[in-house]
């Protein structure tokens, strides 16, 4: 499904990776390791050399604005530019949906200036998901969440994988990681090797 | 013209009494501007009696290379000055070259335009029309561009998170910059819109007064006044546009990413 063939940049690389639908991979590795560097490399947010391709078809071949709606990345810090959450959204029933299974059905009214770090986050990935996309790249998804919000968010990470959707989860949290992913890997000095094999 | 009455230097004197009086205030009231008023006195004295002696040359010699490397150097101090005025800069040559190249083109463009077709003297680059025409609309075109190109730079790095937000849900890079782009534009034209909207009534315009003062009818310098208000918006707009839609090309790239490594870190 996404294959990635000596992906680099400045900073990490080279990196060789493979996702299959359903899958989740997690990566592991300390701070300033470049976790977030290669998710935005894999989005294309930044420059980066090397080949990717989503079901057979190389990256080069698709527009950079239509590559992200399908290899959707969701941040550790989430943008806002509206007063209102509901300007960053597609009002439609996927999306409510979406805000119910996260736990803030009548979000889309809410002020942004007043979102806590952990609704803005959960706000976030429901705002990634709306467009279905193929892959979904979550940066520490539940790092300033409570143990419930984390579950929401761990549920919803379950149920998108049993759509087909492949995950690449970046965490610093190993329990998080046995939890969800199929395998988990390291980065180290922006280089990914295996950690151990967990079964989801 | 037959009124105009010369001035002496003595005048002069006389005239710079009040702002000696003001070097005293400074030192009775330890405000410590006295130097700083002095200094810029001199500054003054000292570019204008060369600026003088520079616009008689060029007047008597009447050439149109002399005519034209006056105002490229005054297009070099003002591109200097755009670029002095901004926070956060485009790195390399670009820094200096695209708003230098907005203001010129603008500025260019516009200047010709009036001197061949509304103004018409004889030949169309006489130097005692172009330099004037040109520096006024040149002085206004850089304050435009320079404001904008400010904003712009210090906007997109600030609202850098929500701007890759919208890049990462499939917006183009110039949805993304939409709002940031509206923003600059209205810093660049801000300044000529109060201007026009003051002239006339909270200000008399330098040229228009000057005229007057030497004894031209006002409603002919009132009619000069608004030909070089029209020339001075139409430019400063077109050197707004293109300062800012080309730093935007060159701040994102064809794959719809913000290139904010094409900035200098913000300057002291």
């Amino acid at each position: 499904m996404l294959h990635i063939t000596d992906l680099c940049t400045n900073l990490i690389g080279p990196i060789t990776l493979s996702l299959k639908p359903s899958e989740c991979i997690a990566i592991l590795g300390a701070s300033g390791s470049g976790k977030s560097l290669l998710l935005r490399a894999i989005a294309d947010l930044d420059p980066n050399k090397g080949d990717i391709s989503l079901f057979e078809q190389n990256r080069r071949e698709i527009e950079a604005n239509i590559w992200r709606q399908q290899v959707a990345l969701v941040p550790a810090e989430s943008g806002w530019w509206g007063d209102y959450v509901r300007e960053h959204f597609q009002s439609n029933t996927h999306t409510i949906e979406l805000l119910k299974a996260v736990g803030l059905p009548d979000a889309l009214d809410w002020e942004v200036s007043r979102l806590s770090t952990g609704e803005r986050h959960r706000l976030a990935i429901v705002r990634a998901l709306q467009r279905e996309p193929k892959v979904l790249l979550l940066d520490e998804p539940t790092a300033a969440l409570d143990t419930k919000a984390t579950r929401m968010i761990e549920d919803l990470i379950v149920q998108q994988r049993s759509k087909g959707v492949a995950i690449l989860l970046v965490t610093h949290n190993i329990d998080q990681a046995k939890r969800l992913a199929s395998h988990t890997l390291s980065l180290i000095k922006g280089r990914l090797k295996p950690a151990s094999e967990t079964q989801a | 013209m037959s009124n105009y009455i010369t001035l002496s230097y003595i005048d002069l004197i006389a005239g710079s009494a009040f702002l000696i009086l003001n070097a005293l205030f400074s030192i009775l009231l330890r405000l410590k501007l006295e130097r700083q008023l002095l200094v810029a006195s001199l500054r003054m004295i000292v570019q204008l009696l060369m600026v003088g002696l520079v616009l008689k040359t060029v007047l008597a010699l009447s050439s149109p290379w002399l005519t034209a490397l006056i105002a490229f150097c005054m297009i070099a101090f003002a591109g200097r000055e755009i670029r002095a005025r901004q926070e956060r800069q485009l790195k390399g040559l670009w820094g200096y070259s695209l708003g230098t190249g907005a203001m010129m083109m603008a500025g260019m463009i516009v200047t010709v335009f009036a001197l061949t077709t509304q103004i018409n003297p004889m030949p169309w680059w006489s130097p005692r029309y172009a330099l004037p025409l040109f520096g006024m609309i040149l002085g206004n075109t850089m304050t435009g561009v320079s404001l904008s190109l400010d904003t712009l730079h210090t906007t997109l790095y600030r609202e850098r998170i929500s701007i890759e937000a919208r890049l990462l849900l499939g917006h183009t890079r110039w949805e993304a910059v939409r709002r940031i782009t509206r923003r600059a534009l209205r810093s660049g034209f801000t300044p000529i819109i109060n201007s026009m909207a003051a002239t006339g009534i909270v200000s008399l315009p330098g040229m228009m007064t000057g005229q007057i003062l030497s004894g031209v009818d006002p409603q002919e310098a009132v009619k000069y006044q608004l030909l070089i208000m029209f020339l001075i918006g139409g430019a400063t707009g077109l050197g707004v546009i293109g300062a800012v839609y080309g730093s935007i090309w060159r701040l994102t790239d064809k794959r719809h990413r913000l290139r904010l490594d094409r900035l200098k870190p913000e300057s002291s």
